[in-house]
């Protein structure tokens, strides 16, 4: 479904992402990993059609996304790091322009609007303003937009951040149950979240990547490593190593 | 067009025109609007003693200054406080062009802009039924009037693509908007003018043709010539242009 090849991204003098590929297919999810500043947000940003690619192509449901970029994002659904939404709307209101962004009309956007206000537990906030949500709410409202047309394409950028551990385990549950039908691409900082919802990872450092398996494999590309997390710390350089 | 781009920025359109009638600003700026384009008619325009009954001189020779500051406060919204939300991005990601986008929330913040207006309905009625005025300045100022605030929200809409912080937005569109008018001030004009070498007028003229207050006021004279509605709609298509720009740096 996601095809990516020798994407390079240049801000400035600054390499952002350095010749990256990958390729993710139905049924798969793959997590993302690095540290912070590693490129993994720039990368799924050019996934997503937000950046342009400074070289390099991305094919989403075979299509190219630098070629035909409004048909291409339409088989994705994409949650934007920090959950952005618009303050003075209702949670209600809110999904109902996306979906009609997403041409969905009539019965079909109310009955998808439902749907996801069920899937996301926010039946409860329906009618209440965005600007008085907590963040956990504001982070599923984010993504019961992401989902609100059933795309074949997910792209979550740390979808987990900041929440309480019962919401992460929720969604985590979600992202699994969702993985069996759509192509998953997910960014994290929380390895364990790897192994329990990933059928595949990849480690970025500094905008190339370091590693790429499934979760079993990478714990033994390091030999003595015990968990992801010791395999991680020795692949990968601390930001304040030049 | 294809039907998709319609329901697009429709759909843009629909949530923008919402939305500033879900924040406070929108009622201050209208009733500002009223009480100023009221106050400088009756107080400083001297309607009721001016023995004429037309609406050239008292009421719309003050519209341009009072857009200067009231366009970009309604429009500053427009884009910074998408990039201050981080909306853009997830608008951007959705499938619609951005063009869709530029153009939904213009004609969202013209509509503002056209029921304001329309809300100083009172002053034709007083002058009809003081008088009996020509309808043909009346509308053609109405036009006029409307064509301003249009350039001016087309200004701030550009101004608004590059920031992410509304004051920064409104100052830079309240001097642009400013600039663009003070450059066909007659009075600035003259001056300039006189003062530079004879050889030079011609351009001294020409760049005060470019104004929106040379325009402006040839309209609310009663005639409505297509020059000068060309003339703003294509600072209106510039501006547009610009914002797109400006859109697309934000993604670079």
């Amino acid at each position: 479904m996601i095809q990516v090849q020798n994407l390079r991204k240049v801000f400035g003098s600054k390499v952002a992402v350095d010749d990256v590929s990958f390729s993710v297919e139905k049924g798969q999810v793959l997590g993302f990993l690095g540290p912070n500043g590693a490129g993994k947000s720039t990368s799924m940003r050019m996934v997503t059609g937000y950046f342009r690619p400074t070289s390099g192509s991305i094919k989403v449901g075979g299509i190219d996304m630098l070629e035909d970029p409004e048909l291409a994002k339409r088989s994705i659904g994409y949650l934007p790091e920090n959950a952005p939404l618009y303050s003075d709307m209702t949670v209600a209101s809110f999904l109902g322009f996306c979906a009609e962004i997403r041409g969905l009309r009539g019965a079909a956007k109310s009955k998808a609007i439902d749907r996801v206000l069920e899937l996301c537990f926010l039946e409860n906030v329906r009618n209440q303003s965005v600007d008085t949500l907590s963040k956990g709410y504001r982070h599923r409202t984010c993504f019961a937009q992401s989902i609100i047309h059933d795309p074949e394409v997910l792209i979550l950028d740390e979808p987990t951040d900041g929440l309480d551990p019962n919401q992460k385990h929720e969604v985590r549950g979600l992202i699994k149950r969702m993985g069996e039908t759509k192509a998953i691409i997910f960014s994290t900082h929380i390895l364990e979240e790897v192994e329990a919802a990933c059928s595949r990872a990849i480690i970025i450092d500094r905008g190339k990547i370091v590693a790429d398996g499934t979760p079993d494999q990478l714990k033994k590309l390091v030999p003595g490593a015990h968990s992801l997390d010791e395999v991680f710390r020795s692949i990968t350089r601390p930001d304040t190593v030049k | 067009m294809k039907s998709r781009d319609l329901e697009n920025t429709l759909a843009i359109f629909k949530r923008e025109f919402l939305s500033y009638f879900n924040s406070p600003v929108l009622y201050v700026i209208v009733v500002i609007y009223l009480l100023a384009s009221m106050g400088f008619t009756f107080f400083f325009g001297r309607i009721l003693d001016s023995d004429n009954a037309s609406l050239t001189q008292p009421f719309f020779f003050w519209h341009p200054w009072i857009y200067i500051v009231l366009a970009p406060a309604v429009g500053m919204r427009m884009w910074s406080e998408e990039h201050r939300l981080g909306t853009f991005e997830l608008l951007m990601t959705m499938p619609l062009s951005p063009w869709q986008a530029i153009i939904g929330k213009f004609i969202a913040a013209a509509l503002v802009w056209f029921i304001s207006i329309a809300l100083t309905f009172p002053v034709v009625i007083t002058i009809c039924w003081l008088g009996n005025p020509d309808p043909g300045p009346i509308m053609t100022g109405y036009a006029a009037s409307f064509l301003y605030a249009l350039g001016c929200l087309a200004v701030t809409s550009a101004a608004s693509a590059f920031t992410r912080s509304q004051v920064v937005c409104f100052i830079v569109s309240v001097a642009l908007c400013l600039l663009l008018t003070l450059i066909g001030y007659p009075g600035i004009v003259d001056t300039v003018a006189r003062t530079l070498p004879a050889s030079l007028e011609s351009i001294v003229r020409f760049v005060s043709y470019l104004s929106f207050l040379d325009h402006f006021y040839e309209m609310t004279k009663g005639i409505f010539v297509f020059r000068d509605v060309l003339y703003f709609l294509s600072v209106i298509v510039v501006a547009l242009l610009v914002t797109h720009l400006g859109l697309r740096a934000k993604r670079a």
